[in-house]
C-alpha cells in the first residue's frame, strides 16, 4: 500500500508516470475494464505523450550546457544538467543598466496587485449581479455577456490613448488597471455565485445582516473553488502580458519580466549565444503557471461546471 | 433614512407613488415625469450598495473596454497620426480598405479565413473530442490526461517560441529537420519558419497545439453536469452506441458550457493572431505567408502610425466576431422551455 502512495507522488508531481509502474497498475485495473477503456488509454497517453514533449522538452533544454544545446544529432534529454544558463540569465542582466532584480519585483509586484484587484472586483461585481436587483442590471449583464469575446489586441490603441491620458504611464497602475477589467472573471464569478442558495443571504437578511457582512462572512468562504479559478485566469494573463511593458511603460525600470525575457530572446533564430539564456528564461516563464494550475487544478474544473452561458 | 430604506427594500420596487398622482388628472406631465425621475433616483439610492459593489469593475471595464471600443469606432471615421488633431474623412478608410488595400484582399483576408476556420472550429471540436474521451476515463486517471492538454496552453510568450523555434529551426540540428533527414523525408534542411510555403500550417499547427485552455476544461466541467440517468433512460429508448449518445444526450445537456467554450474559441483565435510574430521574429512574415488581420492591424498602427485607418481595420474585425458570436448564440441557445 505504501508503494501505490508514493506511486500517486510520482506522478502527481511529474505528468510522466513511469511507465513500469504505470503498466503494472492499469493492468490490475484492466480486469474490471472493458476494450473500449484500454484502447481509450492508450491512444489518450500517446495523445498526451504528444502534447508534452515540447514541454519535457522545454524541462530539459533550460539544463544543457551550451555544447549540448547545438549537439548533433539533437537529442531531447539532457547528459549533464547544469545551472549554468541560470547563472548566465542573472549575471547578464547584473551587467546591464537595470538589474535583472528589478524586473522580477516589478513582476512579483504587478502579479500580487492584480490578483487582488481582480479578484475583488470580480467577486464584489459577480455577488451583486447574481444576487441584487436594480436598475441597469440587464444592460450590465448583457455588456458582459458581449465583451466575454473581447481580446484587448483588437483595439490597442484607444486603450493607450486611454492610459497615457488618464496619466498612467510609467506607473504599475497601467499594469494592473488594465486586467480588472475582465469580464471573463466576472461572468464566472456571477455564475459560481448564482449557486449559492438564495435561502441562506435572507436568513442572514433576517438576522439584521449588511450587504458588507453578508459577502465577507457567506459569499466569500464559499467561492473559494471560483477565486481559484480566477487567479490562474488572470495569473497566466498578467505574468505573460507584454502590452503594459510595450505600450504603457516607457521607463525601463517600470517594464516587467515578461518583457525583459522576450527581448533578451528577440531574434533568436539568429543567436547562438541567446540559446542558452533563452532556454533558461522559457522554464522560468512556465514553470509559475504550472505550479498555480498544479495547485488549483480539480478547483478550476469545479468551477468550470457553472460556467454556461444560458 | 434609514428606516425608509430598509422598508424600500423589503418590498423590492413597487410603486409607492404612483396612487399619490391619480387624484390630480388635471395637471400636466411636467410633475409626473418629475415624480418618476425622483423616483427613479431614490430607488437608486436604495440600491447604492449595489452600484458600490459594482463600481470597481464597471469603471475599469468602461475605461478599458467600452471607451477604447467607442474609440476605435470614431477613429475609424478619420486620419490620425498619434500626434496631430484627428481629421474626419467619413467612411474613406474603409472604402480604401475594401478597394485599396491589396495586401489585405491578397494575403491578409485569405490567410486569417484560413487560419481562422482551421484554429476556430477546428480547435473547437478537438478540445470537444478530447473532453469527452477524458471524461469516459475512470476519475483518478482523469487529472493526468487534462494537465497533457492543458499544459501546452500555458506555454505562452517566450516559453512558445523556444520551443518551436528550436523544433523548426532551419539547420539539421532542428529537431523536424533531422527527423526528417533521418528518415530520408527530405534531401537537405528546410527553412520551416522562413519559408512561406510552410508557415501557415507551422502557425496552425502551433495554435491547435495550444487551443485546449479554458473552453476545454469547460468542457470537462460540462460533461459532468449531464445526468446520468439520462444515458440509461437514452439505452432504453434505443439509442445503440456512444456516438448516438454523444449526439443526443451529452451535447444537448452541456449546451451552455459548449456556447461559453466557443466564445472562447473565438477570444483564443483573436488573440492567436500574433503568433507569427513569436515564430519568426519578425511583424511582417515573408512573403506576408503568416499575416493575419491582427498583424494587418499592429502593422498600420505601430509600424506607420496610421492610427485612423488601423482602427477602421479593428471595427471591422470587432464586427466580424461578433457576427460569429452571435452565430455561435443561435447554434446554442437554449430552447423555449428548457
Amino acid at each position: 500500500m505504501g508503494n501505490t502512495a508514493t506511486e500517486r507522488i510520482n506522478t502527481s508531481t511529474e505528468p510522466l508516470p513511469n511507465s513500469k509502474r504505470m503498466a503494472s497498475r492499469l493492468w490490475r485495473w484492466r480486469k474490471h475494464a472493458s476494450w473500449f477503456q484500454v484502447t481509450l488509454i492508450v491512444f489518450l497517453t500517446a495523445i498526451g505523450l504528444f502534447m508534452l514533449l515540447p514541454i519535457i522538452f522545454l524541462f530539459n533544454n533550460a539544463f544543457k550546457p551550451l555544447n549540448e544545446l547545438f549537439l548533433f544529432p539533437p537529442t531531447i534529454w539532457v547528459k549533464e544538467p547544469t545551472m549554468r544558463n541560470f547563472e548566465r540569465l542573472f549575471l547578464h542582466s547584473a551587467a546591464g543598466v537595470v538589474p535583472f532584480t528589478r524586473y522580477l519585483f516589478n513582476s512579483v509586484i504587478v502579479v500580487a496587485l492584480t490578483l487582488f484587484s481582480v479578484i475583488m472586483a470580480s467577486t464584489m461585481a459577480g455577488y451583486v449581479l447574481a444576487k441584487h436587483r436594480f436598475h441597469f442590471k440587464t444592460l450590465i449583464m448583457s455588456l458582459i455577456m458581449l465583451s466575454l469575446m473581447f481580446a484587448p489586441e483588437t483595439v490597442s490603441i484607444p486603450r493607450y490613448i486611454m492610459v497615457s491620458g488618464l496619466g498612467m504611464t510609467n506607473t504599475y497602475f497601467a499594469h494592473v488597471l488594465p486586467f480588472i477589467a475582465s469580464p471573463v472573471a466576472v461572468f464566472l464569478m456571477k455564475q459560481f455565485i448564482d449557486q449559492v442558495p438564495d435561502a441562506l443571504i435572507e436568513a442572514a437578511k433576517l438576522d439584521g445582516a449588511g450587504d458588507m457582512y453578508i459577502f465577507t462572512r457567506i459569499i466569500i468562504p464559499l467561492i473559494a473553488p471560483a477565486v481559484a479559478t480566477i487567479s490562474i485566469i488572470t495569473f497566466q494573463a498578467v505574468y505573460l502580458d507584454m502590452e503594459g511593458s510595450t505600450l504603457y511603460t516607457q521607463k525601463e525600470t517600470m517594464k516587467t519580466l515578461a518583457y525583459y525575457v522576450s527581448s533578451l530572446t528577440a531574434n533568436l533564430q539568429n543567436s547562438v549565444a541567446g540559446q542558452s539564456i533563452a532556454a533558461a528564461c522559457a522554464l522560468l516563464m512556465f514553470i509559475p503557471n504550472l505550479i498555480m494550475f498544479l495547485l488549483f487544478q480539480r478547483k478550476m474544473i469545479q468551477t468550470m461546471l457553472h460556467s454556461g452561458v444560458k | 433614512m434609514k428606516q425608509s430604506n430598509t422598508e424600500l427594500n423589503t418590498d423590492g420596487g413597487t410603486l409607492p407613488g404612483g396612487i399619490a398622482i391619480r387624484p390630480t388628472p388635471g395637471k400636466p406631465a411636467a410633475p409626473r415625469a418629475l415624480r418618476r425621475l425622483r423616483q427613479f433616483a431614490s430607488e437608486c439610492w436604495r440600491d447604492r450598495m449595489s452600484y458600490l459593489f459594482l463600481a470597481p469593475f464597471l469603471l475599469a471595464f468602461s475605461c478599458f473596454v467600452l471607451i477604447p471600443v467607442f474609440m476605435a469606432a470614431l477613429l475609424s471615421v478619420t486620419t490620425f497620426n498619434g500626434f496631430a488633431f484627428p481629421k474626419f474623412i467619413g467612411v474613406n478608410n474603409f472604402i480604401a480598405l475594401l478597394t485599396q488595400d491589396i495586401i489585405f484582399m491578397k494575403y491578409t483576408l485569405p490567410n486569417t479565413f484560413k487560419f481562422a476556420i482551421i484554429v476556430g472550429p477546428g480547435g473547437y471540436i478537438l478540445s470537444f473530442i478530447f473532453a469527452w474521451l477524458i471524461h469516459q476515463l475512470p476519475k483518478g486517471l482523469r487529472d493526468y490526461f487534462t494537465l497533457a492538454l492543458y499544459a501546452p496552453s500555458m506555454a505562452g510568450g517566450v516559453a512558445l517560441s523556444v520551443i518551436w523555434i528550436s523544433t523548426f529551426s532551419g539547420d539539421r540540428v532542428g529537431y523536424l529537420n533531422n527527423i526528417l533527414l533521418n528518415f530520408g523525408i527530405i534531401e537537405s534542411p528546410q527553412l520551416w519558419l522562413q519559408d512561406p510555403k510552410y508557415l501557415m500550417t507551422i502557425m496552425i499547427i502551433v495554435t491547435l497545439w495550444s487551443s485546449m485552455g479554458v473552453g476545454f476544461l469547460a468542457m470537462l466541467g460540462g460533461l459532468q453536469t449531464v445526468n446520468t440517468e439520462l444515458y440509461e433512460a437514452g439505452r432504453i429508448d434505443g439509442i445503440k452506441n456512444r456516438l448516438q449518445e454523444v449526439y443526443y444526450i451529452t451535447i444537448p445537456s452541456m449546451k451552455p458550457q459548449m456556447l461559453f467554450s466557443a466564445v472562447m474559441a473565438i477570444v483564443g483565435t483573436l488573440k492567436a493572431g500574433l503568433i507569427s510574430k513569436q515564430l519568426t521574429g519578425l511583424p511582417i512574415t515573408p512573403g506576408y505567408s503568416g499575416h493575419l488581420i491582427t498583424n494587418h492591424i499592429d502593422d498600420y498602427a505601430f509600424l506607420r502610425y496610421e492610427w485612423g485607418y488601423a482602427s477602421a481595420v479593428s471595427v471591422v474585425l470587432l464586427l466580424i466576431s461578433f457576427l460569429i458570436m452571435r452565430f455561435c448564440y443561435r447554434l446554442f441557445a437554449a430552447k423555449e422551455g428548457e
